[in-house]
């Protein structure tokens, strides 16, 4: 009977601890670069791809390169499950190893961190989630979200749906929708959305879905179709995202007018709804397949020698691509760190200035093997974001494909939001530091 | 006067104008509240028969379904993998007996609660660990699951009725009826009853609890079987069917833990009644009411039936 007991309590200590354990541990040498991952929960489906193309990238770059010029690169995982709380004790466990950058993948466990990035000396880069405002680079110098903001997808959206119809002037009287998580993550958009409506005249319908709905959203659907959106922009994420697109299918709603945001594009938000997802839209900014010089090298010097742990036949899907752009992100960073600061194992702050001169040029993009893998991008100390352009990635039942050429978000709408939302950040936070950090380029 | 016109008259004068969607409305709250009664009689069954709130039956959820697609993504074909799954549900049964239910006999309720919730961990972990976290694709096709809609001609508009919903409604139906009867008919059923009121006096009639406490935990297999590969269907098949499970607790509320036939009417009127909150009230309230919505209809309940529509009503006399 005790044995039970003992075999039982350690199985659940072994779950409980596996969890949360750094998989392998060494910063004493070469550049640490710890990775929140989430293979496990709700949203494994969106996580698991995108810390494959992260950790795939940087380990190619110590076997093709030996690292980045000589240092190795040590990438470590933390499991937060996308869970704040457990994102919050993986950032108290390797802020002791000096890591040179954070990557939160959570806007929830990216919000809580922001004021301690400063204090740490740690910056946090959250590609295209996090903080809309956190883009303003004098407010918040530690901050980095490239190579777009959720307002510059929402105002995107909002340019796509105005090339459809004829036109902005033509939004006048239209009805758009917003579907969204009913959380932090969800409810970016609707600023800058409820400013675009009030400045092209459309009425903008808002469903929430509540993180215990997300399968089960046939209240939200049916108020779809007693309101007749004409367009629907889906900011969801992990397992609302499939059921969105099933829900679309079942109530007939036009599958080419549901276009999802960056998040709501992975292969496993469109391939559960089989055919009926055919034609489903959603924003991208970085391009899918294998058909890039980098991701044959991933696979020459990773994936091919048995040091992933992604399946050969993911490699190339959207969030794979999307996390080995990423990885180029940091990589490009840490070469500025080591070139501006003259060292060659960096520190955080030194990654903050290199973050700061990211400048990925078309030319910088085909030198790494990626031209055509994503568009250029360009930080500068004011802009941490960048607001890139993206384009419109169309399902066609199996897998992604370009749906559209590159677009620009309304930037005219958007970085005014912008200033105004950082500003407020700043009064609401009483003794917000001022930016005191030099910058290295006053571009 | 605008607010009591929107609560108490405007959303009677949408049903009126929009009956269509009225029926609609109706109907998705019916096949949700069946399905929500399905899962309800999973924790029913475990409560009656050793008084214990069974936190694991989310993860069993999502425990039979991930067998099933799994079985199935390594070859075996869809019936096949769905009678391995079902002898996989047994031995699970088997296992929580022998090893966590036997050595606890006579032990608080409390204790046994904090076992379930080791096993739900153990199971999220050794899921993971057997078939990766990644989502899965219920194989509905396979199984014969019907694809399509009927839509029917309603006042000018239509009520759509998704195939697979109707199959979901039916075969829920028919499990919960098999095993209503099965534990309120039988021989079994009567030896259910008695372990529910005291695992002494059950055991001094001759009762096997071992027997007794396999039997219920595979009919919760079962039923998490079924709940698995119809949420899953709507969905995908992933952990976060696990969340679906909290969708019983104001269903046992209102129907009580200890009833049958509490569980099924109770689904059905937390089904319905969140529906037509969420489609007609909801908007007011900034939508997105539906979750706290079903436990304000199950507390409304309560306060005029205390032991839940169903459940034993005790009076302990000092």
């Amino acid at each position: 009977m005790r044995m039970h007991h003992c075999v039982l309590g350690a199985a659940i200590a072994v779950a409980a601890g596996l969890s949360l354990a750094p998989t392998a541990a060494s910063a004493a040498d070469g550049i640490y670069v710890p990775l929140f991952a989430y293979r496990t929960g709700p949203f494994a489906a969106s996580g698991t791809p995108i810390v494959n193309g992260m950790a795939d990238y940087l380990n190619m770059l110590n076997e093709r390169d030996g690292g980045i010029n000589g240092v190795k690169i040590n990438v470590e995982e933390c499991e937060t499950s996308y869970d704040t709380k457990k994102g919050l004790e993986c950032y108290e466990q390797v802020k002791s190893k000096h890591p040179v950058v954070i990557n939160p993948y959570s806007t929830g466990i990216t919000l809580p961190l922001i004021p301690k990035a400063a204090v740490d000396k740690i910056p946090l880069l959250s590609l295209a989630y996090g903080l809309s405002a956190s883009a303003d680079g004098n407010t918040f110098p530690w901050i980095f979200n490239p190579p777009a903001t959720y307002w510059d997808g929402a105002s995107m959206f909002v340019r796509y749906v105005a090339g459809k119809e004829g036109g902005l002037d033509k939004l006048k009287g239209k009805k758009l929708g917003l579907v969204y998580l009913d959380a932090p993550y969800g409810k970016e958009p609707i600023p800058v959305l409820e400013a675009l409506a009030k400045d092209y005249g459309f009425e903008l319908k808002l469903y929430p879905v509540p993180a215990a709905e997300m399968q089960n959203q046939s209240s939200q659907w049916l108020n779809i179709r007693r309101d007749r959106p004409g367009w629907l922009y889906l900011q969801g994420f992990g397992t609302m995202n499939p059921t969105a697109v099933k829900e679309a299918g079942k109530n007939n709603f036009p599958m080419d007018h549901l276009i999802g945001n960056w998040w709501a594009g992975g292969d496993d938000d469109a391939r559960p709804a089989g055919p009926a997802g055919n034609g489903y839209l959603s924003l991208d900014f970085v391009a899918v397949g294998t058909d890039f010089p980098v991701i044959k090298d991933i696979q020459k010097y990773v994936i091919d020698k048995g040091k992933s742990q992604t399946e050969k036949s993911r490699v190339g899907e959207n969030f794979y691509n999307r996390g080995v752009l990423n990885s180029i992100y940091i990589a490009e960073a840490i070469r500025n760190a080591q070139k501006l600061s003259g060292k060659k194992v960096i520190d955080g702050s030194d990654m903050r200035r290199g973050l700061e001169s990211l400048n990925i040029t078309d030319v910088r993009l085909k030198e790494l093997g990626a031209a055509g893998f994503a568009a250029p991008m360009q930080i500068t100390c004011a802009d941490h974001n960048g607001h890139n352009s993206a384009y419109m990635a169309r399902w066609d039942g199996t897998k992604w494909t370009k749906g559209s050429d590159w677009m620009q978000p309304i930037k005219s709408k958007v970085l005014p939001l912008i200033d105004e939302a950082a500003k407020a950040y700043a009064s609401a936070n009483a003794g917000w530091p001022k930016r005191t950090e030099a910058c290295d380029h006053s571009k | 006067m605008d607010i009591l016109y929107k609560v108490f008259i405007d959303p009677f004068m949408q049903m009126g104008a929009a009956p269509d969607l009225l029926f609609q409305t109706l109907w998705d709250g019916l096949v949700a509240g069946v399905l929500y009664s399905l899962i309800a009689l999973g924790f029913v069954l475990i409560f009656k028969a050793s008084g214990v709130f069974n936190f694991a039956q989310g993860i069993m959820v999502v425990f039979a379904a991930l067998t099933l697609v799994g079985l199935h993504e390594h070859g075996v074909p869809a019936y096949v993998a769905l009678a391995i799954t079902i002898v996989v549900m047994f031995a699970l049964a088997v296992a929580v007996e022998k090893l966590v239910l036997r050595p606890l006999v006579n032990q608080p309720d409390i204790i046994l609660f904090m076992a379930t919730f080791g096993l739900t961990y153990f199971l999220i972990g050794f899921g993971e660990l057997v078939f990766g976290g990644d989502p899965k694709v219920m194989i509905a096709d396979q199984l014969g699951l019907p694809r399509g809609a009927i839509d029917i001609k309603v006042a000018g508009g239509f009520v759509s009725l998704q195939k697979i919903d109707i199959a979901a409604t039916v075969i829920a139906s028919l499990m919960v009826a098999t095993l209503a009867i099965f534990f309120q008919k039988t021989r079994i059923g009567r030896a259910l009853r008695a372990v529910a009121d005291s695992h002494k006096a059950a055991l001094s009639v001759g009762i096997s609890l071992e027997q007794i406490w396999v039997i219920v935990w595979f009919a919760a297999g079962l039923v998490a079987l079924a709940t698995g590969i119809m949420w899953g269907a709507r969905s995908e098949v992933s952990f976060a069917l696990e969340v679906i499970a909290l969708k019983a607790l104001p269903v046992l509320i209102l129907g009580g833990f200890t009833s049958i036939p509490g569980a099924i009417v109770g689904g059905v009127i937390i089904g319905v009644g969140e529906k037509v909150g969420e489609f007609y009230w909801g908007p007011l309230l900034g939508s997105g009411i539906e979750t706290w919505l079903a436990y304000v209809i199950a507390l409304v309940f309560l306060l005029f039936r205390p032991q839940g529509l169903f459940g034993e009503k005790i009076i302990e006399r000092i």
